[in-house]
C-alpha cells in the first residue's frame, strides 16, 4: 500500500473506483434506453429522450468529477460547514418555493432543470460529520460528541421529512455505520438496532402474536442451549420480554396513535394493502419483470414488461427491473458484483486514509451508497418495503447522478492527496 | 487519530457482502426456481385475438348465390384518445344525433377509457364508405371488419335458416368451442350444416402494453394460426323456380315441394307465409324475431316438414300401388260406383263426388273415385285371411316403405314424422281387436287420422316417377370445394311395390291431367304431366287444396307437391300452381293464360284475422321447444288446438304415437 509522493497526480487517483463508477453509469444508460425504448418508433439517438438526457448528465458528471479532482482537497475540508449551511438553506427554500411532484415537495425549478436539494443534503451531511468528528480534541468517543454528531445528521433529516420525502430521509440513517466505525456505537448496538428495525417492519407485516411466539421459541431454544450459565438464561428472558413489549408497542402505536390516512400510507409502502394500481401493483409487476428474466434474460431491448410499461417508474426507481428482465440472473449478479466491489473498495480506501476526516467521509460515502443499493434493489425484489429512492449511477436523473458523483469524487480527491503510507 | 476500531472495517464489509448475498439468493429464487413469474409476464403482455373466419357461402344448383357474406363495420372508439374531433361531422356521417353520440361515448368510457370498445355496431358498407373518407379526422376512432349474412333475393327463408349469437346452452353443449359473442346456425341449413359452414377460427397472439394497447405480434406470429373459411354449400334448390314458387304462394298458407326424382334433390322448398331472411340479420334481429314469432300466420313454422295433414285423394295413388302389390286388386279390377261406398251393412255411406259407374283402376285414379278405394281398403283389411289389426299392420308397413309415418331424413332440423296410427291405437279406440275396414274406412281415401307432410307427398310422387324407389330428399347436393354428397343421400331406397304395378296408376294420373280428369286445370301443352288432385276435408273451415304431379311421364325430371290451406278444391288452386312450376322448370316459360296466372298471383287465401289467441301462441312455442312433453299433457291440451288452423292434425295425432 505504498503510494509515493513521487507519483504523478493521475497516478495517485484510484482508477479502479473510477472504472467501477463509469461501468455503472454506462450500464445505467443502456438500461434507461431499454426502459424508454419504443419498438414501434426506435428512432435515432435523441437528446430529447431520457437516455439522451442521461448521456448528457453522465458527460457533465464526468466534467464535474474532473473539476473536483483539480480543486484542492483542503477546500472541501474547510468549507464543509459552509456547504452544510447552504444545503440547509436550500432544504428550507424547497419547502417554500419547491415544486410538488407526486406528493413530494422536493424540487426547486431552475429553468428547465429541477434541483433536488435532499440529494446534496447527504453530501453536505457527510462532509460536516467528518469535519466535526475529526476535529474532536478528545480522542475517545464520548456521548456529547455522539449527540452533536447525531444532531448534524438529524437536522437535515427533519427538513427532508417535512417535504415529505421519507425515502431520502431514511438514507441519512445509514450514517450509523460511521458512528460505529469511529467507536461511538458498540457492536451490540448495531445488532440490537438491526433487530429493532427488522422487528418493526415485521410487526407491521405479520400478526404480533405470531412474532412473539417465534421470539419465545427462539429465546427458549437459545436459553436451553446455553443453560449452563444462569446469566445467559436470564439474558434470554430479558431479550424475550423486551422484544415482545417492543412488538406490542409498535402495533399499539400503529393501530391507536396513527391517523387512518397515515396508516394507509404505511400499509401501501409495506405492500400490505391490496392496491393493484398502487404500490402493491408496482411491486408485483416489478417481481414479474425480474422473475421472467430467468437465467440469461430476454436480451437487450427484448424485455416485454419494461418495454410495454407494465413496470412504473422504470427508468428511475425501478430501473433494476430492466436489468433483471433483459439480462437475467447472470446480468443481475454481475451488476450486484460491481456494486459490491465498489463498496468494498471504498471501505478499503477509507482505511488507507491518513486523516480522520477523509476516513470518516469515506465511510459516510460507503454507507449512503450501500443504503441506496440495498433498499432500491431490495424493494424491486420484494425483500424491503417499497421506498422511492434511486439506484446510484444507474437510475435516470441529473440531481441524483451528479450528487452521487460529487460524493464519490470528493472521496477520490481526498484519496489522491493522501501523503505517505496508511496510518495505523 | 482514532484507529483503534480498525477491525470494525471487517464487520462493515461483512454486512455489505451478506446483504449482497441475500439479494442474490432472492434473485436466484425469483429468476431461476420460481417460473410463475414468466407465466405472469406472458399473461401480462399477450392477448389472444380471435380471427373469425368467413362463414361458408350457399349457392343454388346453378351456382347462383343464395346466401353470401356482406362486410359490415363495427366502429370502435378508445375514449382516452379522442381529442378535438368534429362531433357534428361524425354524427352526420353515421346518421346519429349529438345526444346519441354522448350516450355512446359514455358507454364506451364506462367500459374502459383506455380500451377500444364498440361505438356503433354493424355499420353498412355504404355508410362506412363515407365515414372512412373522414376517419383520419377522428382521433381515437377505429373500425373492425365483420361479415353478416346477406340474401340477395330474399328467398327460401325457412330452408336457409338464420344465425344468431350463441346462448349459455350452446356454449355448454359445444364443450367450449363457442364463446360468448360467437354466432351459430339457429335453424335451417345454417343449423344443419353448422359444423361445415362455420369454418375454423384463427388465433393471433398480440402483444399489448400496460394500457392494453396493441404492440405488434408475439414472436413474429410464430404461434399464430390462420382462420379457415367455412365450407361452401351447393344447394339443390333452383333459384328461379324458388322465386316463382314463392310468388305463387304469396298471401296463401301452404307448401310447395319439388324434387328431382332421379336424385332426391329438392328443387323448390316453399313454406308460406315466408319472411324476408334479411330481417334476421344485424342489429334488428332480436326485434324482428319476436315479431315473426308472434305473427299469427306463423312464418317461422316450416310447413313442408313440420305441418302434417291428411293427404286426401292423393293418397289413392299409394292405395292403388300397395293394393296391387298385396294382390287384392290388379290392373283389370273393376268396382261399380253408384256414387258412394256403402259399408257397415249398408247403413253408412262414403260419398263419391260423382257417379262413376263401372270403374277400372285407371279410371279410379283419373276420376278420383272414393268408392273404388273403399273397396280396395276393405279388401286390404278384410280379405287377407287375417284379423283386422294384423291386416292393418301389413298395410301400415307398406305405407312405411312409401315414407309415410316416419321421418324421411331430410338435411333440415325439425322434420316431423307425420302419422300412420298403429293397430293398437284402433284396438284401444274400438275396445277390442275384432275391428274391420268399416271402422276406419276414411283412411282409404286419405282422411281420418292419417298425417302426411308436404315433403312426404312430394316424395311419393318421386317414387311414382321412378317407378318404385326414391332417394332421401335433401337440400344440399354438394359440400365444399369437392362438391361432396353425403352418403345417405346416394342410397337408393325401394318403396316396396314392383315397377310393373306403376303403369296403370301413372296412366290414370296422366289422364287426370291430359284427358279431362280432375287435374285438367294443370294441363301443359307439349309436356305429358301426370298428376293427382286432392281436396282435404277440413272441419274447421275451407278445405285444403292438394295437387301432386310429376313430369314428363317418361324420364321424369320433376316431382311436385302443392298444398294450399283453406283453398277449396285441389283442381282450382293447387293444380295451376304445380303446372306453372313444372312448365317453368322444364321449358323455362309459362304458357298458361295471363288471366289465370294473375288470378293465382293475386289471390289472397289467408284466413280472416281472428281475435288474438295468446294461449295458442304460447302453446305452440312450448311445443316446438319441448318435444318430450308427456302425451297426457298434450292430450289435455288437444281440444283447445282444435281451433287452430295450422297444426291441428299433427297435434291431435301426437298423443297416439
Amino acid at each position: 500500500m505504498n503510494s509515493g509522493q513521487n507519483k504523478s497526480f493521475f497516478g495517485r487517483i484510484d482508477w479502479i473506483t473510477i472504472g467501477l463508477w463509469f461501468a455503472l453509469c454506462i450500464i445505467g444508460l443502456f438500461n434507461i434506453h431499454a426502459a424508454v425504448y419504443d419498438a414501434e418508433n426506435p428512432g435515432l439517438f435523441n437528446l430529447a429522450t431520457n437516455y439522451g438526457k442521461q448521456s448528457i448528465y453522465i458527460f457533465t458528471a464526468l466534467i464535474i468529477g474532473i473539476c473536483i479532482l483539480i480543486i484542492d482537497s483542503r477546500f472541501f475540508m474547510s468549507s464543509a460547514p459552509v456547504i452544510y449551511f447552504i444545503v440547509v438553506l436550500l432544504l428550507i427554500a424547497v419547502l417554500i418555493v419547491g415544486r410538488n411532484v407526486a406528493g413530494n415537495q422536493a424540487w426547486i425549478p431552475l429553468g428547465s432543470f429541477r434541483l433536488q436539494p435532499s440529494e446534496f443534503g447527504k453530501l453536505a451531511t457527510c462532509l460536516t460529520l467528518a469535519y466535526y468528528l475529526s476535529n474532536q480534541t478528545n480522542k475517545n468517543p464520548n456521548m456529547k460528541t455522539l449527540f452533536i454528531g447525531a444532531c448534524i445528521v438529524l437536522f437535515p433529516v427533519g427538513l427532508v421529512m417535512l417535504q415529505p420525502d421519507t425515502g431520502s430521509a431514511l438514507a441519512f440513517f445509514s450514517l450509523v455505520f460511521v458512528f460505529y466505525r469511529e467507536g461511538y456505537l458498540s457492536t451490540g448496538f448495531l445488532i440490537i438496532g438491526g433487530l429493532a428495525i427488522f422487528l418493526f417492519v415485521l410487526a407491521l407485516l405479520i400478526n404480533q402474536w405470531v412474532i412473539i411466539g417465534v421470539i419465545a421459541l427462539l429465546c427458549g431454544f437459545l436459553a436451553f442451549m446455553m443453560r449452563k450459565k444462569r446469566k445467559n438464561v436470564i439474558n434470554m428472558l430479558i431479550l424475550f420480554v423486551v422484544s415482545s413489549v417492543y412488538v406490542l408497542c409498535v402495533d399499539f402505536a400503529y393501530e391507536d396513535i396513527l391517523q387512518p390516512h397515515q396508516r394507509n400510507r404505511i400499509d401501501i409502502i409495506l405492500g400490505k394493502m391490496d392496491d393493484p394500481k398502487g404500490q402493491g401493483y408496482n411491486l408485483n409487476q416489478s417481481k414479474i419483470a425480474i422473475g421472467s428474466g430467468q437465467l440469461f434474460g430476454k436480451g437487450y431491448l427484448q424485455g416485454t414488461q419494461t418495454k410495454y410499461n407494465f413496470v412504473p417508474e422504470q427508468s428511475t426507481d425501478f430501473i433494476f427491473c430492466t436489468v433483471g428482465e433483459e439480462w437475467g440472473f447472470v446480468g443481475s449478479v454481475f451488476l450486484i458484483s460491481i456494486y459490491l466491489a465498489l463498496l468494498l473498495r471504498i471501505v478499503n480506501i477509507a482505511e488507507r486514509q491518513r486523516t480522520a476526516f477523509a476516513r470518516i467521509y469515506a465511510y459516510g460515502v460507503a454507507s449512503i451508497l450501500f443504503f441506496h443499493f440495498f433498499i432500491n434493489i431490495g424493494m424491486t425484489i420484494g425483500i424491503v418495503p417499497v421506498i422511492g429512492i434511486p439506484l446510484p449511477f444507474i437510475s435516470y436523473g441529473g440531481s441524483s447522478l451528479w450528487s452521487f458523483t460529487i460524493l464519490l469524487f470528493i472521496l477520490l480527491r481526498f484519496d489522491s492527496s493522501r501523503k505517505g503510507t496508511v496510518g495505523i | 487519530m482514532n484507529n483503534s476500531f480498525f477491525n470494525r472495517k471487517y464487520v462493515i464489509q461483512g454486512i455489505f457482502i451478506a446483504i449482497a448475498l441475500v439479494i442474490i439468493a432472492r434473485l436466484f429464487y425469483l429468476q431461476i426456481i420460481d417460473d410463475r413469474y414468466l407465466l405472469s409476464a406472458n399473461n401480462n403482455v399477450m392477448r389472444k385475438v380471435i380471427v373469425y373466419p368467413a362463414r361458408g357461402v350457399i349457392l343454388d344448383r346453378n351456382g347462383q348465390v343464395l346466401v353470401q357474406n356482406e362486410p359490415v363495420y363495427d366502429i370502435m372508439v378508445t375514449p382516452r384518445e379522442v381529442k378535438d374531433i368534429d362531433t357534428l361531422l361524425l354524427c352526420d356521417l353515421l346518421g346519429i344525433d349529438s345526444t346519441d353520440f354522448k350516450t355512446r361515448m359514455q358507454k364506451a368510457r364506462a367500459h374502459s377509457p383506455y380500451r377500444a370498445s364498440q361505438f356503433m355496431k354493424q355499420v353498412s358498407s355504404t355508410t362506412f364508405a363515407k365515414f372512412q373518407e373522414h376517419l383520419y379526422k377522428f382521433r381515437g376512432f377505429y373500425y373492425q371488419n365483420r361479415t353478416v349474412r346477406s340474401y340477395p333475393d330474399s328467398i327460401a327463408a325457412q330452408f336457409l335458416g338464420y344465425i344468431q349469437e350463441v346462448n349459455e346452452r350452446d356454449i355448454k353443449k359445444s364443450d367450449g368451442f363457442y364463446r360468448p359473442g360467437d354466432y351459430i346456425g339457429a335453424s335451417g341449413v345454417e343449423r344443419a350444416y353448422e359444423d361445415l359452414l362455420r369454418g375454423k377460427r384463427g388465433v393471433k397472439n398480440q402483444m399489448v402494453d400496460a394500457l392494453n394497447r396493441p404492440k405488434g405480434s408475439f414472436m413474429e406470429g410464430k404461434y399464430d394460426t390462420v382462420a379457415v373459411t367455412g365450407d361452401g354449400l351447393v344447394s339443390s334448390l333452383d333459384k328461379d323456380l324458388q322465386i316463382l314458387a314463392e310468388r305463387l304462394m304469396k298471401n296463401k298458407l301452404g307448401s310447395v315441394v319439388a324434387i328431382e326424382p332421379s336424385t332426391g334433390e329438392i328443387l323448390s322448398f316453399v313454406s308460406s307465409p315466408s319472411y324476408n331472411p334479411n330481417l334476421m340479420v344485424g342489429r334488428e334481429l332480436g326485434n324482428n324475431y319476436m315479431k315473426l314469432l308472434h305473427d299469427e300466420s306463423k312464418p317461422m313454422f316450416i310447413r313442408p316438414i313440420q305441418a302434417s295433414y291428411p293427404p286426401g285423394s292423393v293418397f289413392k295413388v299409394v292405395a292403388a300401388l300397395t293394393g296391387q302389390q298385396a294382390g287384392v286388386i290388379n290392373e283389370q279390377t273393376v268396382f261399380y260406383c253408384p256414387g258412394g261406398y256403402r259399408y257397415g251393412g249398408g247403413r253408412a255411406i262414403m260419398r263419391c263426388t260423382h257417379v262413376d259407374g263401372a270403374t277400372s283402376l285407371v279410371k279410379s285414379i283419373k276420376m278420383s273415385c272414393n268408392t273404388y278405394y273403399g273397396y280396395v281398403y276393405a279388401k286390404m283389411i278384410d280379405s287377407r285371411g287375417l284379423s283386422g289389426p294384423k291386416a292393418y299392420d301389413l298395410w301400415k308397413e307398406a305405407l312405411g316403405k312409401f315414407g309415410l309415418g316416419h321421418r324421411l331424413g331430410i338435411d333440415l332440423p325439425g322434420e316431423k314424422p307425420g302419422l300412420v296410427p298403429t293397430s293398437d291405437f284402433y284396438t284401444k279406440r274400438y275396445g277390442n281387436g275384432s275391428w274391420r275396414s268399416s271402422y276406419n274406412i276414411s283412411l282409404s281415401i286419405g282422411q281420418g287420422e292419417l298425417g302426411i307432410t308436404p315433403l312426404q307427398m312430394a316424395n311419393i310422387m318421386a317414387i311414382v316417377a321412378n317407378r318404385g324407389f326414391y332417394y332421401r330428399p335433401h337440400l344440399i347436393k354438394g359440400i365444399g370445394e369437392k362438391r361432396i354428397v353425403k352418403e345417405e343421400f346416394t342410397e337408393k331406397i325401394f318403396a316396396g311395390v314392383d315397377a310393373k304395378y306403376y303403369e296403370p296408376v301413372i296412366e290414370g294420373m296422366s289422364q287426370a291431367v291430359n284427358q279431362g280428369g280432375t287435374g285438367a286445370a294443370s294441363r301443359i301443352t307439349g309436356i305429358e304431366m301426370c298428376g293427382k288432385t286432392g281436396t282435404v276435408q277440413n272441419p274447421h273451415g275451407e278445405n285444403h287444396a292438394v295437387f301432386f304431379a310429376f313430369a314428363p311421364r317418361h324420364n321424369p325430371k320433376i316431382a311436385i307437391a302443392v298444398f294450399v290451406e283453406n283453398a277449396g278444391y285441389g283442381g282450382t288452386w293447387a293444380a295451376p300452381i304445380a303446372s306453372m312450376m313444372v312448365e317453368k322448370y322444364l321449358k323455362d316459360t309459362i304458357s298458361l293464360p295471363k288471366y289465370i296466372q294473375d288470378r293465382v298471383y293475386n289471390a289472397n287465401l289467408l284466413p280472416k284475422p281472428k281475435k288474438p289467441k295468446t294461449p295458442e301462441v304460447k302453446k305452440d312455442s312450448t311445443q316446438t321447444k319441448n318435444k318430450t312433453t308427456a302425451p297426457l299433457k298434450s292430450a289435455a291440451l288437444a281440444p283447445k288446438e282444435e281451433r287452430s288452423v295450422l297444426v291441428h292434425h299433427s297435434q291431435v295425432r301426437r298423443n297416439h304415437e
